[in-house]
């Protein structure tokens, strides 16, 4: 689990994060979702420790992060899996190569060892014969899905996913959420999610967290999400045509 | 006219503060990522094979070019000696000398650096740099892996065989030189040999790679600072590679000048 209490985070002038709370549960993909600028990215850096908060506190199953000695914040990153928005792979290594790599740095195994459990893996995310190809060689739906082999290759107990289908065709989109989904529930990671597909939301955000400029709107769970009155909740999922529709049949008892 | 005057020195005397201030801060922080450097490192047979690769990459790979510059410009001190040789007094050994001393001194270690700040340098920069624009880096340190442990060391072990590399072009660079004098009839091969071990200083070689191995350092560290410590997207990746072409040859230079009066002073 993790617990974030009254997080702020400036740039010079500009406060960006305005003391947000939430809890993340295990075993749950949760979701934080807001508008572009909302804060969303910088709440999740600050998360990860790429940036140092202004105050609050980010407290890993009981341990604050801002307490942990270096090394023990090192050993907490070997438990966490990240997926870039832009995937982030390693470009001077193969596909297969870039799945074994937190194995070859953190783990024991030998070459053997490890290509079969990248390739267990490779074949979980529906990629199969594509082992020696270079990142640049592969399209944008499968590099995101060697990363998030990548990010789950070491059984991490804490998965994080920037934007994790963003320019993704709704089926690799669905594809990718459904991975996220079952290997949290499989292996009881504390996954969070940020996102602003409402699909994704709609299909896998167990708990939410809606940030607006900075701070936290609301809080609740993807069944709720759709029948709160909170009007930037209700602004912000039914900007799109396909909800408001969704919205006017469900308001006509369709 | 004098308020004038008066306003002036104070945006000067403004401007320079700003500078030095600016400069101050990238050293400061280019210290602190030498520190960083040696902090928490990289699994060992993880580094050894990086190492490995930055060598075939970084010496291996550079090995080519540099010996060509080197084979034409050992040839051209050559030529360039011989035809101001005017005096019959002077003996036509000297152009073995000359190439000789302007080779191992000054051509090898320094003019070689600076090629190589604008091979090995850009490489370096827009390598690290392109790693940051695409959150490779922030993938890296996510992990845990320190990245400038990671990126820079390996880089840093690998230039520290530059001397090596060097020794090649001070070979031939004179070989060029022996080339064009006597194949070009300039002087006979046996006054070249004569020219070459004239008056010869074996300390000059070790200065030679005290100086080469400073400049290995320093095409290590000064453009991966420029590369790891950059911000915004793909143009900037070409600036900072400039940027770092820039500040690598100021580098070389300044170090070439202090280096010299301490060791040849």
């Amino acid at each position: 689990m993790i617990q974030v209490n009254d997080l702020r985070k400036s740039f010079g002038d500009e406060e960006i994060l305005k003391g947000i709370t939430a809890t993340f549960e295990k075993g749950k993909t949760n979701m934080i979702i807001g508008a572009s600028g909302s804060g969303k990215s910088v709440f999740l850096k600050n998360m990860l420790g790429l940036f140092v908060p202004d105050s609050g506190e980010i407290i890993y199953n009981g341990e604050p992060l801002n307490e942990m000695e270096i090394e023990r914040k090192s050993d907490l990153r070997k438990e966490m899996g990240m997926l870039f928005q832009h995937s982030a792979l390693f470009d001077s290594l193969t596909v297969e190569e870039n799945v074994m790599f937190p194995l070859r740095m953190f783990t024991k195994m030998r070459l053997k060892e490890r290509q079969e459990k990248a390739n267990e893996i490779l074949e979980r995310v529906n990629l199969v014969g594509l082992n020696k190809k270079m990142p640049s060689e592969i399209s944008g739906g499968q590099q995101k899905r060697v990363a998030l082999a990548r990010a789950v290759v070491n059984n991490p107990r804490f998965l994080f996913c920037d934007e994790p289908n963003s320019g993704l065709d709704p089926k690799t989109a669905t594809v990718i959420d459904n991975l996220i989904q079952e290997i949290t529930h499989e292996r009881e990671i504390t996954t969070v999610i940020i996102s602003h597909d409402m699909n994704s939301v709609m299909e896998i955000g167990e708990t939410i967290v809606f940030l607006k400029d900075g701070k936290l709107a609301w809080k609740g769970t993807n069944q709720e999400i759709f029948k709160t009155d909170n009007e930037t909740v209700t602004d912000f999922v039914y900007s799109s045509n396909l909800f408001k529709k969704v919205r006017i049949a469900q308001n006509k008892g369709l | 006219m004098n308020k004038f005057n008066k306003a002036l020195n104070y945006v000067g005397l403004f401007l320079s503060i700003f500078t030095t201030m600016r400069f101050l801060r990238h050293i400061g922080r280019y210290m602190i990522m030498l520190y960083g450097v040696f902090k928490r490192p990289t699994k060992a047979i993880v580094l050894k094979e990086l190492i490995l690769k930055e060598i075939d990459d970084l010496i291996i790979g550079s090995l080519g070019i540099t010996a060509f510059i080197s084979l034409f410009i050992g040839a051209v001190v050559a030529l360039q000696t011989s035809l101001n040789l005017d005096n019959p007094l002077i003996p036509k050994s000297l152009i073995g000398f000359a190439t000789r001393q302007s080779i191992i001194l000054e051509f090898a270690p320094t003019f070689i650096s600076v090629i190589m700040a604008g091979k090995v340098g850009s490489y370096i920069t827009s390598s690290i740099g392109s790693m940051r624009v695409t959150e490779q880096i922030d993938a890296l340190e996510v992990m845990g892996i320190n990245p400038l442990n990671y990126l820079v060391f390996p880089k840093i072990i690998a230039l520290l065989f530059y001397p090596f590399l060097i020794a090649i072009i001070m070979f031939v660079g004179i070989l060029g030189g022996y080339l064009a004098a006597v194949y070009g009839n300039l002087v006979s091969s046996e006054e070249f040999i004569v020219g070459l071990q004239d008056s010869f200083i074996a300390y000059h070689i070790a200065y030679a790679f005290i100086k080469t191995m400073i400049f290995g350092i320093i095409l290590a560290t000064v453009p991966s600072y420029h590369g790891y410590y950059m911000e915004g997207g793909a143009l900037e990746v070409g600036k900072a590679s400039t940027t770092s072409f820039v500040w690598t040859c100021v580098s070389i230079i300044i170090a070439n000048y202090i280096l010299t009066q301490l060791l040849l002073s």
